[in-house]
């Protein structure tokens, strides 16, 4: 059948190009592979190759001609014994794509356990990757000095003597590569940790978490997937200055493909880390070195899990709400205390999970307080607390009775100074005073 | 296990497997023509990186690869599916965007992959390929399954650092891993000679005591005898591998580029005297283990593939509107 040969699209942007040269005439032969013509676009001259063997049996648009559409047939190509006779082009219709709206998650009860115990932060980390190394064998640990040092903050004590250089294994210095490396496994079927040493470290590793791990699901329409944990220290610790010293709640937050976990307590530290383990899908996990040592009652219980996406009421009260995580959960509780007195009853909520956001536990006490506090380490522009007053106003607008205010860490890099350092960080007494503004007691 | 054995200890191809490898490499130029057709039609869109001209690379690599290999690399990926055994009509109708493409229309040219296959994509990010294949290597290893991770990268990829921690790790922790640089000459207009401190790439991972060699990338002979060096070495437990192949792309690095950057004179060199599948066809006619007639039948079997390939990505239909929301999250 003759080959009708179209006006192509040399670039994403043409819609139309001068023809600028034919290099055959009617009646030539030709090579697929052969330049047939040159095409001027409004970036550069370009050279249509054919793309059958044959012989030019018709020109139909002159050389010098501008101004031709994308798609307009220029030339008619015969096969062997062939001549020209009437052809047709079809182009596929486009469709429009609507856009759905996002669903909060519904409210799920979490269990009552009957016994618990004295741990640390640090510990309950330890254990909730041992069991789950115990239960599945394609669970691994790597990073920087996870394995023979025993973890640079001694989270893994004890993995390399249980589960062995296999499983348990250090890398160099390294985080782009080893982060990828990890992707690579996941992709594989494997369910690696990875451990940060710090979460400023991850800046270097970032493009496979996002690009890597939290797009590959989408892009491979479903066929790919990656379970894998990035986990460490993150904001801030002290005194370490601004390279050491972040939030990296929000940046991960953004982006789709991804669950931000940020635990507070040892048992958060334990069942959330556990879920992120077991969950199918990339987990950017957030700690924080200041609670490593800190003691809390865990569940003693073997199946103790935590769901991922739900907050938790670490305590009831009927005039604010304050949202927070990670080490700030303490700190709006200790404001609470002071509100106290001053007959202020505040409800805290640890959000546990920054992303996917329980927006349904957040309104529900929004429309017994009418107001809201939300408290962060991490800097006020484009942070957490930005997103939980939009929140707010899409899905609780009509409950409030005075705007949400947010407490931040202050919007620069973290200074050395003792002094200056405090001054950079949310205290207790800018969470009082937020919620005296909101319940307008100032 | 008895077909691989003798696959690995084979160092000459067969008459049936050069026959093989013929239709292999005229199967990805002849899909490659089309997708330029069809992006000249507007069919396809965005970015579009053809492999004409490199298809000797991929077929040689895949002729001696064993049945728990993976195989992973970068945009320039189709001719890579097609010998990874992807289905073309799969592999257009992602091109097209539809909805019976690979990724059913979510993730482009660039963004296609088969766990069935062993094919791990397709990655835009020039480099990030290569620690992930390693992490590949790294479960081939863990899970003791005697596969090699096929690692593919382009001469321009081989400055990202992340290459370097790769190697270093592949090395250190004997991961069965064949890092493939496919040097095409040329990073989008740059060429190797202004991008690289040094032009033999196959040494780049002499530091880190990782054996390399260049190869005729244009001979899918001469690649098929290196990779079965490289795999052996890379399968025995010894550590990775890295094969320089010497090989040419005619077209520009995607649809829209004029490759200004070269003369008309070097490609036309390539394309009459170095041609992969014109030095194979030679050979088959010469050695008389095809006729005309038999490689005008293998003509007609590759364009039957391709027409269909092309109709079905044209029929297919676009992604449901739906398909937005879906396969962000695995639901736990
Ligand atoms: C990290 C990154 N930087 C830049 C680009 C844009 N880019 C895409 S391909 C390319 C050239 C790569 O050349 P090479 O590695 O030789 O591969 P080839 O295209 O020749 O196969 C560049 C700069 C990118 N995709 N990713
Ligand atoms: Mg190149």
């Amino acid at each position: 059948m003759p080959i009708e040969i179209l006006m192509p699209a040399l670039s994403p942007t043409m819609t139309e190009g001068k023809l600028a040269k034919w290099l055959k005439a009617e009646g030539d032969a030709i090579k697929s592979g052969e330049v047939l013509a040159e095409i001027e676009t409004d970036k550069a001259t370009m050279e249509l190759e054919s793309i059958e063997d044959g012989v030019v049996g018709k020109i139909l648009v002159a050389a010098g001609t501008e101004g031709v559409a994308v798609n307009t047939p220029i030339a008619v190509l015969l096969g062997e014994g062939e001549d020209a006779s009437a052809l047709s082009a079809a182009a596929a219709p486009a469709a429009a794509v609507p856009v759905a709206a996002l669903v909060p998650l519904p409210a799920a009860a979490e269990p009552v356990y009957a016994s618990f115990k004295r741990q640390t932060v640090r510990e309950a980390l330890r254990d909730a990757m041992a069991e789950e190394m115990r239960s599945d064998a394609s669970v691994f640990l790597l990073g920087e000095e996870v394995a023979q040092y025993q973890g640079a903050y001694k989270v893994s004590q004890g993995l390399l003597e249980e589960f062995g250089a296999e499983r348990v294994i250090d890398t160099p210095i390294t985080e782009m590569g080893f982060a990828g490396l990890a992707c690579g496994a996941g992709y594989a079927g494997l369910k690696p940790i990875v451990e940060f040493m710090t979460m400023n470290f991850s800046m270097q590793a970032i493009d496979h978490v996002i690009n890597s791990a939290a797009k590959t699901l989408y892009m491979s329409g479903g066929q790919l997937q990656c379970s894998i944990v990035f986990r460490g220290p993150n904001g801030a610790a002290s005194r370490v200055g601004a390279q050491h010293s972040q939030d990296y709640a929000s940046w991960y937050a953004h982006c789709p493909g991804l669950k931000v976990l940020a635990p507070w307590s040892a048992a958060d530290a334990k069942g959330l880390l556990k879920a992120a383990i077991r969950d199918p899908n990339p987990v950017v996990f957030l700690e924080n070195e200041l609670l490593y040592g800190q003691s809390f009652d865990v569940p003693d219980d073997p199946d103790f899990v935590l769901p991922i996406g739900k907050a938790k009421v670490e305590r009831a009260g009927t005039h604010v709400t304050i949202t927070a995580y990670s080490r700030m959960v303490q700190v709006a509780l200790d404001a609470a205390e002071l509100l106290k007195a001053e007959g202020i009853e505040a409800e805290v909520i640890n959000l546990r999970t920054i992303r996917p956001l329980d927006i349904a536990t957040i309104v529900d006490s929004v429309k017994k307080t009418n107001r809201i506090v939300s408290l962060e380490e991490g800097w006020p522009v484009a942070g957490i607390g930005s997103e939980i007053a939009a929140v707010m106003m899409e899905h609780a607008f009509d409950w409030l009775d005075a705007p949400v205010v947010r407490v931040c860490g202050a919007d620069v890099p973290m200074p050395y100074a003792a002094n200056l350092e405090k001054l950079a960080l949310p205290q207790i007494e800018h969470v009082v005073e937020a919620a005296r503004a909101v319940c307008y007691r100032r | 296990m008895a077909a691989k054995k003798k696959e690995r200890g084979a160092s000459e191809p067969t008459p049936e497997e050069l026959v093989r490898y013929y239709r292999e490499m005229l199967l990805i130029r002849r899909f490659e023509e089309k997708a330029g057709q069809l992006y000249g039609m507007g069919l396809i869109n965005g970015f579009c990186h053809l492999y004409i001209g490199q298809e000797a690379v991929v077929v040689g690599m895949q002729a001696v690869a064993g049945p728990a290999d993976s195989c992973i690399t970068s945009y320039r990926d189709h001719g890579h599916m097609l010998v990874c055994g992807m289905d073309p009509k799969g592999v257009m109708a992602e091109l097209t965007g539809r909805a019976g493409g690979y990724s059913r229309g979510k993730g482009g040219s660039m963004h296609m992959f088969s766990r069935e296959k062993r094919f791990y994509g397709g990655h835009g990010i020039v480099g990030a390929q290569v620690p992930l294949g390693t992490g590949l290597g790294f479960a081939h290893k863990y899970t003791k399954d005697d596969g090699v991770a096929h690692v593919y990268c382009g001469d321009g990829a081989v400055n990202q650092g992340q290459v370097y921690e790769s190697f270093n790790m592949a090395s250190l922790w004997k991961l069965p891993v064949v890092f493939v640089i496919e040097n095409n000459k040329y990073a989008m207009g740059t060429s190797s000679v202004r991008h690289a401190a040094g032009q033999e790439l196959y040494k780049r991972g002499a530091a880190y005591g990782i054996p390399g060699e260049p190869v005729n990338g244009m001979s899918v002979i001469a690649v098929r005898e290196a990779a079965i060096r490289a795999l052996e070495h890379a399968r025995s437990g010894n550590g990775p591998y890295i094969l320089e192949m010497n090989t040419y792309r005619y077209r520009g690095h995607s649809m829209s580029d004029p490759a200004k950057y070269r003369s008309k004179e070097e490609v036309t060199k390539m394309r009459e005297q170095h041609d992969p599948i014109d030095q194979l066809k030679e050979k088959l006619l010469a050695d008389g283990l095809i006729d005309e007639a038999g490689l005008k039948e293998i003509d007609r079997e590759v364009k039957a593939l391709v027409t269909e390939a092309a109709e079905f990505s044209q029929a297919s239909p676009e992604p449901d509107p739906s398909e937005l929301w879906t396969d962000v999250l695995i639901e736990a």
